[in-house]
C-alpha cells in the first residue's frame, strides 16, 4: 500500500438498468493533489465523483480511502466534503447557518464555529454576508459559499463538480485562479470534474481523461497535451490534425503519401496508425521547402493568431500561426519529428 | 378592454354568490326583527350578547377541541404517509395519490353513512365481536366516532399539500446535509422538515377550518344530541328560524377562523424568512 495515495479506485464498474456507465476505472489519488477528471459531458465524471463521495454504491469495484475499504461506508461517516454542481444551499439558513452546518452536526462549541467561519468568510472573499439570505447572493457568491461550506469541516478531500460552470467567463477565470491558490494554501487534496480542457490544464496536478465511462488517459497536463495517448484524447485536449498513417517501421510514418521522420516505436511493420498534429507545430515556409504544401482555403482571426485551413490533396490541415496568408495562396509547410505524434487506431466496439 | 368585458360573469357571479350573502348575514347578525323577514330590523348587538351564554361558549370550546385534535390526528399519520409517498419513484407514488384522493370522488355524505354500517350497534364491527363471544361495544354517537369521521374525511387535505412540498425539495440538499455528515435523523429534523413547514401550514388550515365548521360529521357519527358550532348554525336557521342569532354565530365563527388563518400565516412568512427555530 502507497502511503502516498489517498484514495484508491479499484476496478469501479458501474451500472444503471443494465447500462454500463463506467467500465472498469482504475486510478489512485495522491495527497495534496489537484486531480481533475475531465471528459465530455455524459462521460461519468459526476459519477466517479458520487461514488467517492458515498452517494452512490458502485455495481463492482472498491474505494480505499489511505488504505481502508470505504465502498459501503455511507457518505456522512467519510472525510470528504462535496461542492455539488448547483451549489446545493440551504435555502432556510443564511449564509452563516449554512457553512456553520456541519461543524454544528459534530457538535464544535460554539465560539469555535464563530471563529471558523468567520475565518472562511475571509478566505472567500465574503466578509460581513453572515446574515445575507441565500437567494439574496449572486452566483459567483452562492458557489463561493458552497466552497466555504466544504472547507470549514477541514475534510481530508475536497470533491467539486464542475462549481465553475455557471460562471461567466471573466468570474470564471479569477475563480479558477482563486481556488488553486485556496488549494494550495490549505493543502486538501481536490478532485475536481469539468468538460472545459482548457480549465483543466491551467488547475491541475493530474489529469483523468473519461470517455464513455472509460478512464482514456492519466498524466500531467504537459504530459497530456503533449503526448496523447490516442485519437481521442488529442482531440478533446485542444484542437488537433487527425490523419491515417501507416508506420513502416520504427522512427518512420507516411502519412499524406509523404514518408516522415518520427519518434514513435514499437509498432507492427505496416501498422495501421492515427497520425496527431498540433496546428501550432505545422510551420509554414516556402513552397520549395515545403514537406507539405496545400492551399490556404479559410483564414479566421483568434486574437492571438490566424487560424488557417490548408488544403492538400484530400486532407484538411489546420494551421496556427502569427502570420497571415490570404485565402488562395499556396504554401508549404514543416513539422518536427517530436511534434509527430503517433497513435494506435481505437477500434470501435 | 376585452380582458376587462370577459371577467364581468366572474364578478357578477362573485357579487351574487359571496358578496350578497355574506352582507346579508352581516346584516342579520347585527339587527333583531320579525322572523325570516328583512323589513321592520333594529340595530343590535344582542345576537352576539347571547352567545357569550356558557352553554353556547361550551359548544365552541367543543367544536374547536375536536377540530385542533382531528388537526393533530391528520398530520400525525399524514406526515409519515406524505414522505412514504414522496420517496417512492413517479410511478408509485401516482398510483398511491390516487388511491388516497379517489374516497374523495364519492359524495361526502354517502362516504360518512358507510361508517354508520361499519360502527352501528349492529354494524359490522360489532357483528364480529358479538360473533367472537364479548359484547358489542358502543362505538357510534360519541365524541371519537365524531374524530374519526373528520380524520376520515379531512386526512388527504393533510396529505396533499405535505406531499406536494416534498416531492418539490431538492434530492442535492439532502446529500449536502449527508456530506457534511448528518445521519438519517439530523438531515429529516435539520433539512427536509424545516423545508417542509409551508405544507404543513397548508394542511393545518386545509383540515381545520372545515373540522370547525362541519354539521354532517357530528349529526351521522354523534347523533341527533350531538352539538357542534356547525350544528348550532344549522339549528337556528332550519328548525329554531332564528336567522340573526344564526348569523352572529356564523360570523363568530369567521372572525374566528380568519384569526387562526391570520397566526398560522404570520407564522409561516417568519419561517421563511430565518429559520433557526427547529
Ligand atoms: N441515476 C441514474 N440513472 C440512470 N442513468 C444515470 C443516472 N445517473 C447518471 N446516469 C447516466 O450515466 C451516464 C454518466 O452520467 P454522469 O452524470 O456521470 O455524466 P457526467 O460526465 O457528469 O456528465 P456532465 O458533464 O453532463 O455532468 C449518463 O449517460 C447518464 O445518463
Ligand atoms: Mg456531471
Amino acid at each position: 500500500m502507497d502511503k502516498t495515495h489517498i484514495i484508491d479506485l479499484k476496478n469501479i464498474s458501474m451500472e444503471y438498468d443494465g447500462t454500463k456507465v463506467l467500465d472498469n476505472i482504475n486510478f489512485y489519488i495522491r495527497k495534496n493533489e489537484f486531480l481533475t477528471l475531465l471528459g465530455p459531458s455524459g462521460c461519468g465524471k459526476t459519477t466517479t465523483l458520487r461514488i467517492i463521495g458515498g452517494f452512490e454504491k458502485p455495481t463492482e469495484g472498491r474505494v480505499i480511502f489511505e488504505g481502508r475499504d470505504i465502498t459501503n461506508i455511507p457518505p456522512y461517516e467519510r472525510q470528504i466534503n462535496t461542492v455539488f454542481q448547483k451549489y446545493a444551499l440551504f435555502p432556510h439558513m443564511n449564509v452563516f447557518e449554512n457553512i456553520a452546518f456541519g461543524l454544528k452536526i459534530k457538535k464544535v462549541p460554539k465560539d469555535e464555529i464563530e471563529k471558523r467561519v468567520k475565518e472562511m468568510l475571509r478566505l472567500v472573499n465574503l466578509r460581513g454576508f453572515e446574515k445575507r439570505s441565500i437567494d439574496s447572493l449572486s452566483g459567483g457568491q452562492q458557489q463561493r459559499v458552497a466552497i466555504a461550506r466544504a472547507l470549514v469541516n477541514e475534510p481530508k478531500v475536497l470533491l467539486l463538480d464542475e462549481p465553475l460552470g455557471a460562471l461567466d467567463l471573466k468570474l470564471r477565470k479569477e475563480m479558477q485562479t482563486e481556488l488553486k491558490n485556496m488549494q494550495k494554501r490549505v493543502g486538501i487534496t481536490f478532485v475536481y470534474v469539468t468538460h472545459d480542457q482548457e480549465e483543466a490544464l491551467t488547475m491541475s496536478d493530474t489529469i483523468v481523461v473519461m470517455d464513455k465511462g472509460q478512464i482514456q488517459q492519466i498524466g500531467t497536463p504537459v504530459d497530456i497535451y503533449n503526448e496523447p495517448e490516442n485519437a481521442f484524447v488529442a482531440k478533446f485536449i485542444g484542437e488537433s490534425n487527425i490523419v491515417d498513417g501507416i508506420m513502416h517501421e520504427d522512427y518512420v510514418v507516411e502519412f499524406a503519401n509523404r514518408v516522415f521522420e518520427c519518434v514513435d516505436k514499437g509498432f507492427e511493420k505496416k501498422e495501421e496508425v492515427d497520425v496527431v498534429i498540433r496546428p501550432e507545430d505545422l510551420e509554414i515556409v516556402p513552397l520549395e521547402e515545403g514537406q507539405l504544401n496545400g492551399v490556404v482555403t479559410s483564414v479566421t482571426f483568434k486574437g492571438v493568431h490566424y487560424e488557417m485551413i490548408v488544403k492538400d490533396g484530400n486532407i484538411d490541415w489546420m494551421i496556427h500561426s502569427t502570420i497571415m496568408e490570404p485565402v488562395g495562396t499556396e504554401i508549404g509547410m514543416r513539422v518536427l519529428p517530436e511534434n509527430i505524434h503517433i497513435m494506435k487506431k481505437v477500434v470501435e466496439k | 378592454m376585452r380582458m376587462k368585458w370577459t371577467s364581468y360573469p366572474y364578478i357578477l357571479w362573485m357579487i351574487i354568490f359571496i358578496v350578497v350573502p355574506l352582507a346579508l348575514i352581516l346584516l342579520y347578525s347585527f339587527t333583531v326583527g320579525e322572523e325570516g323577514g328583512i323589513t321592520n330590523l333594529r340595530f343590535s348587538l344582542d345576537n352576539f350578547r347571547r352567545f357569550l351564554d356558557p352553554k353556547y361558549l361550551d359548544v365552541l370550546w367543543i367544536s374547536i377541541n375536536l377540530a385542533l385534535k382531528s388537526t393533530l390526528i391528520t398530520m400525525v399519520l399524514g406526515y409519515p404517509l406524505a414522505m412514504i409517498i414522496a420517496k417512492e419513484k413517479p410511478k408509485k407514488r401516482n398510483v398511491m395519490i390516487l388511491l388516497l384522493v379517489i374516497p374523495m370522488w364519492m359524495n361526502f355524505l354517502l362516504r360518512t353513512y358507510a361508517w354508520l354500517t361499519l360502527l352501528g350497534k349492529n354494524g359490522f364491527i360489532n357483528y364480529i365481536i358479538t360473533k367472537l363471544g364479548f359484547a358489542p361495544l358502543n362505538l357510534i354517537y360519541n365524541d371519537r366516532a365524531v374524530l374519526l369521521g373528520m380524520v376520515y374525511n379531512f386526512l388527504p387535505f393533510m396529505v396533499l399539500p405535505i406531499y406536494s412540498v416534498l416531492v418539490k425539495i431538492d434530492k442535492s440538499l439532502i446529500e449536502a446535509a449527508e456530506d457534511l455528515g448528518a445521519n438519517k435523523f439530523e438531515v429529516f429534523s435539520k433539512v427536509t422538515f424545516p423545508l417542509s413547514i409551508p405544507g404543513i401550514i397548508t394542511g393545518i388550515t386545509m383540515v381545520f377550518m372545515p373540522a370547525v365548521s362541519t354539521f354532517v360529521i357530528s349529526r351521522l357519527l354523534g347523533g341527533g344530541q350531538y352539538m357542534l358550532i356547525g350544528n348550532l348554525v344549522e339549528q337556528q336557521y332550519l328548525w329554531v328560524g332564528d336567522w340573526h342569532f344564526g348569523s352572529a354565530i356564523s360570523i363568530i365563527m369567521m372572525a374566528f377562523i380568519l384569526v387562526t388563518m391570520a397566526i398560522t400565516a404570520k407564522f409561516d412568512n417568519q419561517k421563511e424568512g430565518g429559520g433557526g427555530l427547529w
